[in-house]
């Protein structure tokens, strides 16, 4: 039933031999499993919480994209209410990998805007995978814009791979697009608060997530490249991604330590897939308790606040 | 000593000094193959005098081709953290710096001064390719934020002049955050009402084409340098076909509106007077000899081991 990630194999075999004896024992009534199924069971729920304890980075990139992991439409669908779509950049097209309109959170009018990389083969290729091409940016700014002309706080839901390396992409002004997005998100004069809900992918989601608050689950990541992309360049070998996941320092954790993002929501135990309603509320809580915390800020304040925020990242480090 | 040998003095200390390279003579394009004259390269600013390709040039000889007599005087810029995440892939990310440092003679990526260009005083800054990839961490940040401040504070127009691959890896998201906190930058000289003037040159990609290389009042480019978000490669591989001939270069993009213009080398400098001068509302350049400088002016300029001299 589950999607398993390769590190949990082991965890998958057990898994399927409690399944497996329960499905025996379904078939003929005189043989009694469930004292070892039970056992398995244990074992299973040992070694989930065993390898969720401390996970690598590279695992957590790995949960971070697991394909059933909670999407922006999902926390949208369960968090907001009056969820009204707005599309396009009136410029050339409506980017489906970006969702973004108005809506209310826990009764207040907001703008909420994030990245969609869909749940299934149609919808993921609807959705280009969650990479955003130029309108997408130029929707997100001009959903920026008319929350900041009505006041409205902008909610972001950061969860990209990275801004779609594409022909008409860049032909339409790819770095443009992200550049003028990120500049829209220092000058609003409402609160911006972000988490990241999954992956946060280099430029495509520093575009959306230059907030005042960031929050990050748990196991998600932000990074200036894949570890991936990373290995392939440093190490000329895409296969040392676990080499460079950790030394690019991409998790929650790290990011905190490093002051670029501000909260981490602890996910439930497995990841955010295992039990999508927990991390949701978990995330709607979050939210609630960042915009509450800017909500008496002056539009000047807010905007001096995050502009300072940046100036600061000039000399940060982990410590020694 | 009289104000001609001072005014010339920079440009006859950097002849000496290409002299003192005799192995080095001769350079072949990299476009059309021609040897050509070191010194006749140079002083056609490295642009092949024979095809006319824009070759790299180092931020110290830019800047001297472009301030009045070659004078200009460097902004401080305050230095990051050498090594924040403890970056180690095959080479530990210090030794990478000390490296580069060595070979360019730079602290980092990027040189910030101020000077006067057709005796309009500007704070300019240009990237460096040949120092890690021209890529921008902390210190890029840093001297960009610097240049902005001290334009602002001096209120004069700020030209940068970009070239780099994107972020540096080895500073990890702390690059990345280089991206908003250099667009702060920029919106503090949009809020100063000054200038910001952009000469995207050869190459300039990623993250840093993604934020204040993008956002400048005036987007000017070199002769075909390559101007992308995403590198060739990685767009034909995704989208599995071949990309036109002068994709992503400075022409291309012009043609896609996405630049104001395209303009040579040798002529950026006039060009550049031109527009800043416009900008500023101010009467056209007075051309024709320089006046002799004030005495103060004279005792400004003079080096420190020429003092000793004395
Ligand atoms: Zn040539």
């Amino acid at each position: 039933m589950n999607n398993y990630l390769d590190f949990e194999r082991p965890l998958a075999e057990i898994e399927g031999k409690a399944e497996e004896l329960r499905a025996l024992a379904r078939r003929s009534e005189e043989m009694d499993v469930e004292d070892e199924a039970s056992a398995l069971d244990k074992k299973a729920a040992e070694m989930l919480v065993d390898l969720y304890k401390e996970l690598t980075p590279w695992r957590k990139c790995q949960v971070a994209r697991h394909p059933e992991r909670p999407h922006c439409q999902d926390y949208i669908n369960a968090l907001f209410t009056d969820y009204t779509p707005l599309a396009g950049d009136r410029n050339f097209a409506d980017d489906h990998a970006v969702m973004g309109g108005l809506a209310r959170f826990n009764g207040r009018p907001v703008m909420v805007i994030g990245h969609e990389k869909g749940n299934d083969t149609k919808s993921r290729i609807e959705r280009n995978f969650g990479m955003a091409r130029p309108e997408g940016y130029r929707k997100a700014t001009r959903l920026m814009e008319m929350a900041d002309k009505f006041g409205l706080p902008v909610v972001t839901l950061v969860d990209t791979p990275g801004a779609y390396p594409g022909k008409g992409a860049e032909e339409r002004g790819q770095s443009e697009a992200i550049a003028r997005a990120t500049e829209k998100c220092l000058q609003i004069g409402v609160p911006l608060v972000s988490v990241i809900i999954g992956e946060g992918g280099s430029g495509g989601a520093v575009a959306f997530a230059t907030a005042n608050s960031v929050a990050m689950l748990e196991h998600s990541i932000y990074s200036v490249i894949s570890p991936e992309g990373c290995a392939s360049i440093l190490w000329k070998d895409a296969e040392k991604m676990r080499e460079a996941a950790i030394a690019l320092r991409l998790t929650a954790q790290d990011l905190t330590e490093l002051g670029v993002a501000d909260r981490i929501v602890n996910e439930p135990l497995g990841g955010a897939h295992r039990d999508r309603e927990t991390a949701i509320t978990a995330v709607g809580k979050e939210i609630e308790a960042m915009l509450v915390a800017l909500e008496n800020l002056s539009p000047k304040a807010l905007i001096t606040d995050r502009r300072q925020k940046y100036l600061d990242l000039g000399n940060k480090g982990l410590a020694a | 000593m009289n104000w001609i040998t001072n005014y010339v003095r920079p440009r006859i200390n950097s002849i000496f000094s290409r002299r003192e390279t005799p192995d080095n003579l001769w350079t072949k394009c990299t476009e059309c193959g021609t040897m050509l004259f070191h010194r006749e390269l140079s002083d056609n600013l490295n642009v092949c005098t024979d095809c006319g390709h824009h070759m790299a040039i180092t931020p110290r000889a830019r800047m001297e081709a472009l301030f009045d007599g070659g004078i200009f005087t460097e902004v401080e810029t305050p230095e990051a953290i050498a090594d924040p995440l403890q970056f180690k892939d095959q080479k530990k990310y210090p030794e990478r710096v000390k490296i580069a440092q060595k070979k360019t003679g730079e602290k980092d990526a990027m040189l910030v001064v101020e000077g006067d260009i057709g005796r309009t005083s500007i704070v300019a800054a240009a990237q460096d390719f040949s120092f890690m990839g021209g890529s921008m961490g902390m210190n890029v940040g840093n001297a960009i934020v610097a240049g902005a401040q001290r334009a602002v504070e001096l209120k004069r127009p700020f030209v940068l002049f970009s070239a780099a691959g994107g972020a540096r890896m080895q500073e990890g998201i702390l690059a990345l955050m280089q991206m908003p906190r250099t667009t702060v930058a920029v919106q503090m000289l949009r809020e100063a009402g000054l200038p910001y003037i952009v000469v995207l040159t050869h190459p300039t990609t990623g993250g840093v084409t993604a934020s204040y290389a993008m956002l400048g009042d005036i987007q000017i480019a070199e002769p075909n340098a390559l101007i992308a978000f995403a590198g060739t490669r990685v767009i034909e591989q995704t989208i599995g076909e071949k990309l036109p001939e002068g994709f992503q270069r400075a022409e291309y993009l012009l043609d896609h509106g996405m630049l104001d213009r395209v303009t040579k080398r040798t002529e950026m400098r006039a060009e550049l007077i031109t527009i800043v001068r416009m900008l500023l509302g101010l009467p056209p350049e007075v051309m024709g000899d320089l006046p002799a400088p004030t005495e103060a002016e004279t005792e400004k300029v003079e080096t420190p081991d020429e003092t000793a001299k004395k």
